[in-house]
């Protein structure tokens, strides 16, 4: 790539063996398979990934100049700067290659993805890993990198690379980023309070039993999108019924009708009472300023709530953001410390009409997204997205990025988040987004018939 | 409405060159009034709107209504396997739950504006029209939101109703006191919430619609009445609404479609779940968006075209009626 002393200082690397740690299977894998891999590799995978390793090399697939165009759903302001911040960098150590970038809010983008790539797509897109990214590449909508990612591999760990690989064994996508599910609090508030961490449910239960005397709402929540909530269905399930189940039901071969299943609910239902006042009304942002305004003691989220607390303009703020990750339940599948830990990826369309053109460009820029150093980039203005390269330079992470790599590192199961990990449409706002809402709307039900609706939806979606 | 349009148009341009061609060569002979150039621009007339009307309208139409026979998810050509039969409708009938709560949803906005949203707008009208001072402010004032796009109403009425940092919540004190009202979240008032917002918009846009038709009215119509002694709301009921009858029309159908196409407010705020979900979203959120169930979603919209061939062929009829 464009910079010559960077090359040089990779050659010198490049000596650390990577062979050795392949996977077991290479072919027919089944997304079930896919799935666990992600979730052991992880363990060696995150640990590894504090070491550092080497980069890639010029394999001559790329080019330099010329031009190339990108899709982005990052429209967040900060998640934009950090976009913009990649690309002039791209721009300046690629020949002066101009990337056009076209930015789509977020959610539009999602839901005209498939028309999205069937049409006029840009060269390259941001996605998501898991069974998000397998879809499409499963229906030829995504340009395999396989060329790409053998330059890149040694810079990520075995659960990224599993991540990435299509249903026909095929690298599709270069992970840039990712961030855990915890539970987020001020670490202020709680001293004033005398808060401890709670590691069981009932601790749980206790500790927001208190803060709701405090005066303080124990546990914000904010579902008006749909999606927040299946982040606590996600960990509860697990936590309750293990991993495998979890991503069983999710994939359609356990049924939603199952005492498992009702279980969660059931569970679920008991903390449901410390909820935000109006939480269906509320986006998630507005349940990060409850937390940020000190009136709600902790927020199950995504580490992109500490892009919340940046927004705010405030350090001290961030600063005081913390989190545990979500308590033990008294299962034997309180030991795989299961946890959602989406990842982010880049990818190539297939139907660009400027891709034939751009490949080199557009493959030159997926490189680029594989170092560490551009990723800190992006990382610097989105504190909530991680780096996944192993020489990502990590000794400027903030406390708080340096407990979210641990805790990843320590699961010995990581998830994609429920709509990665399962169809679009049955995640979907008229599938699992509004069924979740109506459990909310009164948790104490008998769940028998929403069961029942969850799993007729199912059983109508067509064969993918 | 489109149809009608098209559909006319060609019609009177038939008579135009019909009558210069009878001037000309009718005499000589009797079977073609037309002459060759007569007969090609008549068939480019007809022809191209015809056939406009064709590939944008009645193509799409009946590809709904064979894809609402498929499992086709919008990606690659639709093959035999594709083909379900009447599988989508029977779950559409009988397993899918959110079909007949987004029927109903409908039939409220339609009950809503029926019966709030446009005869308030009429009030609005009438008062105008007597000329009270300040009348061009107030028509203004009515008359703004309805230039903004219904979007852009939904998001405005999202800061209105959002239960924390909302408008509503904290101007009635709901905030501090910690009795929130969850205008958009609660299921029982969110759908009525939106309704508010829509009728917003939707009084002005019949009230300018009205007070055009009630400046046309014969003033001396009403002169006539005050002298024969009828009071205000006879006037109005008695003489000048019959004479507003083609107004009227148009301010029935404008109704009906605004409620059959009811979409915008509704998706902005939530996509369409939890209370708010409607015949048109049902059918984006399945054909549209990532999930692209274009088959199940496309049993949706015929159902729906179904519906609105209701009011528009009440229309036509009548339209017919009046110009034969």
């Amino acid at each position: 790539m464009g910079d010559s002393r960077e090359a040089k200082r990779v050659r010198n690397r490049l000596a650390l063996p990577y062979a050795g740690a392949e996977l077991p299977m290479n072919l027919d894998l089944s997304r079930r398979d896919i799935l666990k891999i992600a979730g052991y590799g992880s363990l060696a995978a995150f640990i590894a990934a504090c070491g550092g390793g080497g980069t890639s090399n010029n394999t001559g697939i790329t080019a330099t100049g010329g031009s190339m165009s990108l899709g982005s759903y990052n429209t967040d302001p900060n998640s934009k700067k950090g976009t913009d911040a990649i690309v002039s960098a791209f721009t300046a150590a690629n020949g002066g290659t101009k990337v056009k970038v076209n930015t789509v809010d977020h959610g539009t983008f999602q839901n005209q993805i498939s028309s999205y790539l069937q049409g006029t797509p840009e060269d390259a897109f941001t996605w998501f890993s898991g069974h998000r990214m397998r879809f499409f590449a499963d229906k030829g909508l995504a340009t395999p990198i396989d060329d790409v990612w053998d330059a890149v591999k040694s810079n990520y760990t075995e659960g990224f690379a599993a991540s990435i690989k299509g249903n026909d064994g095929k690298a599709y996508a270069v992970p840039t980023d990712y961030y855990p599910w915890a539970v987020f609090y001020r670490k202020d508030v709680w001293s004033q309070h005398g808060y401890q961490v709670p590691t069981t449910w009932d601790a749980l239960k206790a500790l927001a039993a208190q803060m709701k005397k405090d005066g303080l709402i124990p546990i914000a929540f904010a579902d008006k999108d749909g999606w927040p909530a299946q982040g606590t269905f996600d960990i509860i399930n697990l936590r309750l019924n293990g991993y495998d189940f979890h991503t069983e039901l999710l994939t359609g071969k356990q049924k939603w009708t199952d005492a498992r299943v009702t279980a969660v609910y059931k569970k679920w239902s008991e903390i449901t009472q410390y909820y935000s006042p109006a939480f269906a009304g509320l986006t998630w942002e507005q349940g990060a300023d409850q937390l940020l305004r000190k009136q709600a003691g902790m927020y199950l989220l995504g580490l992109f709530v500490s892009d919340e607390f940046k927004a705010s303009g405030s350090q001290a703020d961030l600063d005081q953001l913390d989190f545990f990750p979500f308590p033990d339940l008294g299962t034997q599948y309180d030991a795989e410390k299961a946890l959602d830990a989406p990842i982010d990826v880049f990818m190539l369309t297939s139907k660009s009409p400027t891709l034939k053109n751009d490949l080199g460009q557009a493959k030159a820029f997926l490189e680029f997204m594989a170092k560490g150093s551009t990723q800190v980039l992006y990382w610097q203005n989105a504190p909530g997205s991680i780096p996944t390269a192993n020489d990502a330079d990590t000794s400027t992470y903030p406390a708080l990025t340096k407990k979210a790599v641990q805790i990843v590192s320590s699961a010995k199961r990581i998830t994609q988040y429920f709509d990665r990990d399962s169809r679009p449409d049955f995640s979907g706002p008229n599938g699992m987004q509004g069924f979740l809402l109506k459990f909310l709307a009164n948790p104490k039900q008998d769940t028998t018939s929403l069961q029942g609706q969850m799993q007729s939806y199912w059983d109508s979606l067509p064969p993918e | 409405m489109a149809n009608t349009t098209t559909s006319l148009a060609p019609a009177r341009a038939t008579k135009e060159p019909e009558a210069g061609a009878l001037v000309a060569r009718g005499r000589k002979r009797r079977y073609t009034l037309l002459t060759r150039q007569d007969k090609i621009l008549i068939a480019l007339m007809v022809g191209v709107p015809l056939a406009l009307d064709l590939i944008l309208i009645w193509g799409p139409t009946l590809a709904s209504v064979v894809l609402s026979f498929t499992n086709w998810q919008g990606i690659g050509a639709v093959t035999g396997k594709n083909f379900v039969g009447f599988k989508n409708y029977q779950f559409l009938f009988t397993g899918y739950t959110l079909f007949w709560p987004a029927f109903t949803h409908n039939l409220i906005w339609l009950a809503w504006l029926t019966f709030v949203a446009t005869p308030l707008g009429m009030f609005f009208a009438v008062l105008l029209d007597r000329d009270m001072r300040g009348t061009r402010i107030y028509q203004s004032v009515f008359f703004l939101p309805v230039v903004l796009s219904l979007v852009v109403v939904g998001f405005i009425w999202e800061l209105q109703y959002a239960p924390t940092d909302g408008f509503i919540n904290n101007a009635f004190g709901l905030v501090k006191s910690g009795r929130l009202i969850d205008w958009l979240g609660n299921p029982h008032i969110n759908l009525f919430a939106i309704l508010v917002a829509a009728s917003w918009r939707h009084v002005g846009y019949i009230m300018i619609l009205y007070l055009a038709g009630l400046k046309s009215v014969d003033p001396s119509l009403r002169e006539a009445a005050r002298v024969d002694g009828a009071t205000e709301v006879q006037t109005f009921f008695r003489v000048v609404l019959p004479v507003m009858a083609p107004i009227n029309v148009i301010i029935v159908v404008v109704t009906a479609i605004e409620a059959l196409r009811a979409f915008d407010i509704a998706f902005i705020i939530n996509q369409g779940k939890n209370g708010l979900e409607l015949l048109s979203i049902l059918i984006t959120n399945n054909s549209i968006s990532e999930a692209s169930l274009v088959g199940f979603g496309s049993a949706i919209a015929v159902i729906l075209l179904l519906i609105s061939l209701v009011p528009i062929v009440a229309f036509l009829s009548r339209v017919m009626r009046t110009l034969a």
